[in-house]
């Protein structure tokens, strides 16, 4: 059903019995042109956009928890497409631009809030850096602007900028950058997915693959075997997992990010702000709790949970650059398992195995990315050819040595 | 989580540096086949979910590499050797653990 | 009434005249909404307001409902104010938990414009608009409305309390504890394992969030032993803080629990004052490493969802028990009891007992399964097979509705309603390493499952135990196990007598007959209804329903809500509660000062400040300092009449070149590596080859990632047969020693060579320019021969200056000049540069900071981590030579990869202004005249930019297409983010002395 003024002012005078489910629960078929592995923002935008934009609706979406339960569930809702390297910016900018019609394509509200994302610089090493991405972004056609201090100060008056220890120069803006409701995402993706006809199987466990003559011809579930042309895998966390099962061993390893929310508070964070000398970003949520986050924890990790270590370490970081949030009580932490890449850019390629497709490496930036890697995924799988803005995204790009390297750490996952 | 260095004794794992899976071993640049062997050492990943043995670094203490045997869904810390000793003894038994 | 209300006067109107564990010699003064009332010692702000009469407190997040006291402890999901003024403002602080201390100042929040008269209560009318979920289905048309007014109206409404906007004065600490046994609360319990463990010769640690020991005990009427529970409590916590090897923290909430038996804690070091004792924090976090846990933090009460139950008034009836025997407070003069299990008649019972009046109890069960409690409340009119199905009174509930056993409806005045569904035990330490709770029919409760932390055992009501006795013994038990594991010698414990009633409940989760919203989460305003919708529409699994309706998701993390709710989830899905599942629970147990979490390591003491050798000195000249990574460093060293920096720079670097310049360089990373296979191991290490240099020489060395870029450049010295010293970037030094341990350790363990990190262990200064030699050679005793035949070009040795003091030199240059780096043991580093600006006087020696240190390197085509910054590879930086065909070394593999040697890859190259007015800025991109500037157009970009005051223009490095093959050409250096368009020529990167020469002489 569709959601309009109307729809909201009838229920609402009618005791909210007109409200449909938001999507089915089928049993699976046999059969399907398409399986999406992994029912997450990346697996349900596929789904959503290989059948509205591909014309393929005989799509199921596999899942083996509750649809959303991954880390499209579990993040700080931060979107932006403030990359320096082309082969990541170009997609980004796809991705952005998704969002800002995401609401009204998918006829649901995500919240897509545009209120800017700031990284501060504290030397001109730093600044430098920003004005060299920055410029970028501008090349590209994206929006992106290198703050002073005191254009910095007027947009965030609260942050420390002569804190003793790493003064703050400035910022790199890019005022179309913000947050979204994350679960909202995942949850109208689903919706606007079944409407068109996709199968939605949730507590359903991919435990293999059928593969005949190195095609792909279904997989195995708890739910059975479903038999399928194509399959494409977006696991996140668990790709490795999944892949093995295919026989693959990717640049791949899992890790776990915490993130943070405080009690809700009256609103005084206006936009997602980054800190440049110890990893810190920080936004408010419409709710009113300070959403915030920094490193990995750093080792790997399947457990969807941290260490003490990194919470200290990540509130000295939130201290130190905005030092009014002391008295916020950290309500609730988490951890997701974040699929790092050796270069800590995301892969969207095919595989040595005919129709099966894969979407992983999304390290701990996938969820802004969840409306260009579902398109661009969709487009992989419907045409057996990549999206114009993800041809880089190569899985051999290791081997061949074109890697997208944006920190330039190398192959060293947990420092991306 | 706690680290028993075997210099140092159990340490919490703040003082430590991880770098990832101990049992890919640098291969031989000279052997046919060098390129690819490099590239499956430097990128490709058993990353299991459970037991997996990782260097970590005891920066913040003896300065040894060390190779700790861990279960990734748990955390749980089984042991740990000197990485010296683990390449020593023919620590590669500890490919099969992550393999 | 044996227990008359104290006499008017004190305005405590609700307060007994004798009896609970208050002291009632002092009086406190506090204020409400600026209305001034008293209270006692022992008192929290919560039964102090309850003691004068107070009753509406807050308002809800949503529909901002008039809200009164709920619970009596850090569950309280309603009544939440915020505390003190200015900058000590604390929003969002439990009534509850307060402590009362003289002069308190406590304000109601998320209200306008007053507590009793919120215009936001709109919301409440307009709540059919405002269903779980509808804001998910509107207010996207037209799209851009969202940011301009949908956002700013819905932001506005957001939060409850707000922050004060400045930073926190107070300070807070952080320390670590080590033991055998972690208590985790201290009532029956608790307190019971504390002592079996503390007497068996264990370290204990017993944690309380309560400021009293005891519990429960402190708020029931029994008996422990022969003693009053709070008696007992008070006995045997005295007896524990007294032993050496117990320490007994109250006002201590464990919060989390992590890998490997360490536990999160928060004590309130300075929360029950007005402002934390002088030279004290506010808070201090303890990490806990223990070997074993006991948890014992007890069970929280949950409410029966029915019409408006959530009016103020309305109380969980273990919380009025509270109130009435630890704070000597009656929570209305005529209290109904509304309970589905034994428990909550003792409520009625207690209140009868000390003088109060009990309006009724309302019982859903049979009269034959109440018949065995009917002599706890006297002629007391009981209704059984009986419901409550509404509260009328918004501000303050006047009377209840009952549907009787006979189906009919009846009102009872009161003011008042004691609500019992039955008891949770807090499992949510259990389930901090994932762990699942499971669910257990006989208490109608989750209880712990059989997977929670390695080394935590659960005793008394957080096991799901509900009698004082049964806690006691299995208090005593756990900790005799625990102690027993660790090799403690446990002797056998008598375990006093107490209460020990079975449990008796019968689940009531919603009286289904009720005619108005019926409140699941107060705070966040989920009321049964929703939880309907939430089901109706597709979600749900619990995840979805917490996700989609906001149950759960308030300050209180669904204390009081979430069993309740999952229960009415269950019951509508036709599947039981066990399948149905909990939501995951995840630190901290109660919210965190994020000032707590960080400690004292904020502001300037975020990071250490490393200080080089000259600090001392540098900082007497006037330097200009800047944050280098983890150094503080001179900038450059202005001088009377400068008026900028560039001033001063330009003046640093002429003087250098024209006669001799001074710069502390000891930042730079340096390893000491010896070892018969030394030479080998620097082969592997480095791209060029190491093992071939001359004892006494220095070369330049490249160094690879394995992944073939380059991961850091520096110098090799070679001061013996078997002996290197190595110099890295100041910003990879830690990073270098990390690889070097590495490659020796676990790549080449068989090698004889060993290293170690020599960086803070030598002050080195480079000398550089024309004139260097002569100032060095007042310095060095006259046994060295420094001259340039006896020690040339990149020469090194171990030297002795100002008459025997050991040093080393190498005879190497970063700016271009004939130079010098002199190193001396790190202690003789501000004599060093003292001496040398001495010596030097003659020529005018002028220190210069990294700034003109920077102009210099660029002039040289020298590069930093502007051009190495992980993305190189030796062929961009024109060093492609440099890594030898002869021999292995890491990296040297992965660099032949064709993305790493492909031709269109950026290569270095120099650039220069072609108008002199122009100046240049790094992060410029570079794109051919006469094209578009677009990502298709990109050639490159710039790294680093000066003014270079030997050339008189700006000048810069960079990387850009065929680089190396391009010198002369024109291009546009675009920085769109400053608003700059120059034109520019491509050049060599050697702007100064391209041959060398000036090194040489």
């Amino acid at each position: 059903m569709r959601y309009s003024a109307f729809s909201v002012l009838k229920n609402a005078l009618s005791g909210h019995k007109g409200w449909k489910p938001v999507w089915r629960e089928p049993e699976p078929k046999a059969e399907y042109d398409v399986i999406i592995v992994g029912g997450g923002g990346h697996g349900l935008s596929t789904a959503y956009y290989l059948a509205k934009e591909f014309g393929l609706t005989n799509v199921a979406v596999i899942e083996k928890g509750y649809l959303g339960s991954g880390n499209i569930g579990r993040n700080t809702t931060i979107i932006r497409s403030n990359y320096m390297l082309p082969g990541n910016e170009r997609f980004y900018e796809l991705s952005m631009k998704l969002w800002e019609g995401l609401e009204q394509d998918f006829n649901y509200n995500a919240m897509v809030s545009q209120r800017g994302v700031i990284n501060l610089y504290h030397s001109d090493g730093q600044r430098d850096a920003y004005a060299r991405r920055g410029n970028a972004m501008r090349l590209e056609g994206v929006d992106a602007e290198l703050l002073d201090r005191k254009a910095l100060e007027k947009l965030c008056p609260y942050l420390d900028f002569d804190n003793g220890r790493f003064p703050i120069q400035g910022g790199l803006l890019q005022k179309r950058g913000g947050t979204a409701r994350h679960d909202a995402v995942a949850w109208g993706y689903a919706r606007g997915a079944d409407m068109r006809g996709v199968d939605i199987i949730q507590n359903c466990e991919v435990t293999g693959f059928v593969i005949e003559a190195g095609v792909v011809k279904g997989v195995e579930t708890s739910k059975g075997t479903i038999r399928a042309k194509k399959v494409g895998v977006a696991a996140a966390g668990n790709t490795t997992r999944v892949m093995d099962k295919a026989g693959l061993r990717l640049p791949i390893e899992s890790h776990v990010l915490q993130a943070f929310v405080t009690e809700g508070l009256k609103p005084i964070i206006n936009t997602v702000i980054t800190f440049g000398v110890g990893h810190f970003y920080i936004s408010q949520s419409d709710k009113g709790g300070l959403v915030f986050g920094g490193d990995l924890d750093g080792y790997n990790s399947y457990a969807q949970r941290g260490n003490l270590a990194m919470v200290e370490h990540v509130c000295e970081a939130g201290m130190a650059m905005v030092p009014m949030i002391g008295r916020a009580r950290v309500l609730r932490s988490w951890g997701g398992i974040m699929d790092m890449s050796m270069d800590g850019s995301p892969i969207i390629d095919k595989t040595p195995v005919d129709g099966l497709y894969l979407n992983c490496g999304w390290c701990y930036g996938g969820f802004k990315a969840t409306p260009a890697s579902g398109m661009c995924f969709a487009h992989l799988i419907a045409r057996d050819a990549p999206h114009p803005v993800a041809t880089e995204l190569r899985l051999d790009r290791f081997e061949t040595g074109r890697v997208i390297d944006e920190t330039g750490r190398g192959a060293q996952p947990n420092l991306h | 989580m706690r680290i028993p260095c075997p210099h140092c004794g159990e340490r919490d794992h703040a003082e430590f540096v991880y770098r990832g899976d101990a049992t890919v071993v640098r291969p031989d640049p000279d052997a046919p086949g060098a390129a690819r062997a490099f590239h499956e050492f430097v990128h490709l990943r058993t990353n299991p979910a459970g037991l997996h043995k990782e260097h970590w670094y005891h920066e913040g203490g003896c300065r040894a590499w060390i190779v700790v045997e861990r279960n990734t869904v748990t955390h749980e810390v089984m042991g740990a050797v000197t990485a010296e000793a683990f390449a020593l003894s023919g620590g590669l038994s500890g490919r099969k653990a992550n393999a | 009434m044996s227990n008359s209300r104290a006499t008017s006067g004190t305005g405590q109107e609700f307060r007994l005249a004798s009896g609970g564990l208050i002291d009632r010699s002092q009086s406190i003064g506090f204020s409400f909404d600026g209305k001034r009332h008293n209270g006692h010692q022992g008192d929290t702000l919560a039964s102090a307001l309850l003691a004068n009469g107070v009753r509406l407190v807050g308002r809800s997040f949503k529909y901002h409902r008039p809200r009164g006291i709920l619970t009596a402890g850090s569950e309280e999901p309603n009544a939440l104010v915020e505390l003190r003024d200015g900058a000590r403002r604390e929003p969002n602080s439990r009534a509850t938990t307060t402590e009362l201390h003289d002069g308190l100042k406590a304000r109601s929040q998320n209200r306008f414009p007053s507590l009793a008269f919120d215009v936001m209560g709109i919301n409440d009318v307009l709540s059919p608009f405002l269903a779980a979920g509808f804001y998910y289905k509107t207010f996207m048309w037209p799209a851009a409305f969202w940011e301009k007014l949908y956002e700013p109206v819905i932001r506005r409404a957001a939060g409850l309390g707000s922050l004060s906007g400045k930073p926190d004065p107070d300070s807070y600490e952080k320390a670590t504890l080590h033991c055998d046994l972690l208590v985790i609360g201290a009532g029956p319990a608790g307190l019971m394992a504390a002592l079996v463990a503390a007497r068996s010769g264990a370290r204990v640690v017993i944690a309380d969030e309560d400021f009293l020991p005891g519990g429960r005990l402190n708020s029931e009427r029994m008996e422990v032993g022969s003693l009053n529970a709070s008696d007992w409590a008070a006995k045997i916590s005295g007896e524990l803080a007294l032993m050496a090897n117990v320490r007994l923290l109250t006002r201590t909430t464990v919060f989390g629990v992590y890998d490997g038996g360490s536990y999160a804690a928060l004590e309130r070091v300075g929360d029950h004052l007005a402002q934390p004792v002088q030279h004290q924090p506010r808070q201090r976090l303890w990490r806990i490493i223990a070997r074993r846990s006991i948890l014992c933090g007890g069970a929280i009460e949950r409410p029966i969802a029915f019409g408006d139950n959530d009016r103020p008034g309305v109380m969980l009836a273990g919380a009025v028990r509270s109130y009435l025997n630890r704070h000597a407070v009656l929570s209305g003069k005529a209290v109904t009891v509304f309970t589905n299990n034994d428990d909550g008649w003792r409520t009625a019972g207690d209140i009868l007992a000390l003088g109060g009046k009990v309006e009724a109890v309302i019982d859903p069960r049979s009269a034959e399964d109440v018949s065995h409690l009917r002599a706890m409340v006297g002629d007391v009119p009981v209704f059984s097979r009986s419901r409550i199905t509404g509260a009328s009174g918004s501000k303050g509930i006047s009377s209840v509705s009952v549907l009787n056993a006979n189906g009919r409806e009846i009102r009872l005045e009161t003011d008042c309603l004691a609500v019992s569904g039955g008891w949770n035990p807090a499992v949510n330490l259990t389930c901090h390493m994932r762990g699942k709770p499971v669910w257990n029919d006989r208490i109608a409760a989750f209880v712990p499952g059989n997977d929670i932390p390695a080394g935590m055992r659960v005793a008394g009501a957080a096991a799901g135990t509900l009698s004082t006795h049964g806690a006691l013994v299995q208090g005593s038990e756990m900790a005799a196990a625990a102690c027993a594991e660790l090799g403690f010698k446990v002797s056998k414990s008598l375990v006093p007598d107490a209460e020990d009633a079975p449990v008796s409940i019968q689940p009531l989760w919603h009286v289904a007959e009720s005619k108005s919203r019926a409140w699941l989460d107060f705070q966040n305003d989920v009321t049964v209804k929703d939880v309907k919708l939430s089901h109706q529409e597709g979600f749900k699994s619990v995840e979805h329903l917490k996700r989609y309706t906001t149950l759960g998701m308030a300050t209180d993390q669904g204390k009081t809500a979430n069993v309740s709710a999952i229960a009415i989830m269950a019951e509508i899905a036709g599947q039981s509660i066990a399948q149905t599942g909990t939501t995951i629970y995840r630190p901290p147990y109660t919210p965190v000062a994020i000032a707590a979490l960080a400690g004292r390591m904020t502001g300037r003491d975020f990071k250490p400040f490393r200080l080089p050798p000259s600090h001392d000195w540098a900082k007497e000249q006037g330097a200009v300092f800047v944050e280098a990574g983890m150094w503080l460093r001179a900038q450059w060293y202005p001088r009377k009449r400068e008026k900028t920096w560039r001033q001063s720079v330009d003046r640093e670097v002429l003087a250098t070149r024209r006669s001799v310049g001074v710069c502390d360089v000891s930042t730079l990373g340096k390893i000491d590596i010896k070892g018969r296979d030394a030479g080998k191991f620097l082969d592997r290490v480095y791209s060029n080859v190491m093992s071939s240099l001359p004892v006494g020489k220095v070369r330049y060395g490249l160094m690879l990632r394995e992944d073939g870029f380059v991961m850091d450049d520096g110098t090799v010295a070679r001061l013996g047969e078997n002996h290197f010293v190595i110099t890295t970037t100041t910003a990879n030094a830690g990073l270098v020693m990390q690889h070097v341990d590495f490659c020796k350790q676990v790549h080449w363990p068989q090698l004889d060579v060993h290293m170690v990190s020599v960086t803070d262990n030598f002050a080195q200064f480079s000398v550089a320019g024309p004139n260097s030699r002569a100032v060095l050679r007042k310095l060095v005793d006259a046994a060295h021969d420094i001259s340039n035949e006896a020690f040339g070009y990149m020469a090194c040795g171990r030297i002795t200056v100002c008459g025997g003091v050991p040093a080393r030199l190498f005879r190497i240059s970063f700016s271009g000049e004939l130079a010098y780096e002199i190193a001396v043991q790190a202690q003789y580093g501000d004599a060093l540069i003292r001496a040398l600006m001495e010596a030097g006087r003659e020529f005018d020696i002028t220190p210069y900071g990294v700034e003109a240190l920077n102009v210099m390197r660029i002039e040289k085509g020298h590069l930093t981590g502007a051009e190495l910054h992980g993305r190189t590879t030796a062929g961009d930086i024109g060093l492609g030579k440099m890594v030898s065909a002869k021999k292995d070394c890491i990296g040297k593999v992965m660099a032949q990869r064709p993305g790493l040697t492909a031709k269109d890859r950026p290569v270095l190259a120099g650039f220069r202004t072609t108008k002199p007015e122009d100046s240049l800025s790094a992060g410029a991109h570079f794109v051919r005249m006469g094209k578009e500037a677009t990502t298709d157009n990109d050639e490159g970009y710039m790294t680093s930019v000066c003014f270079s005051p030997s050339l008189g223009q700006h000048i810069g490095l960079g990387f850009i297409v065929d680089g190396d093959t391009r010198h002369g050409e024109k291009v546009r250096a675009v920085d769109m983010v400053r608003g700059r368009d120059v034109e520019v020529e491509i050049c060599s990167p050697h702007f100064v002395d391209p041959q060398g020469e000036r090194l040489r002489v």
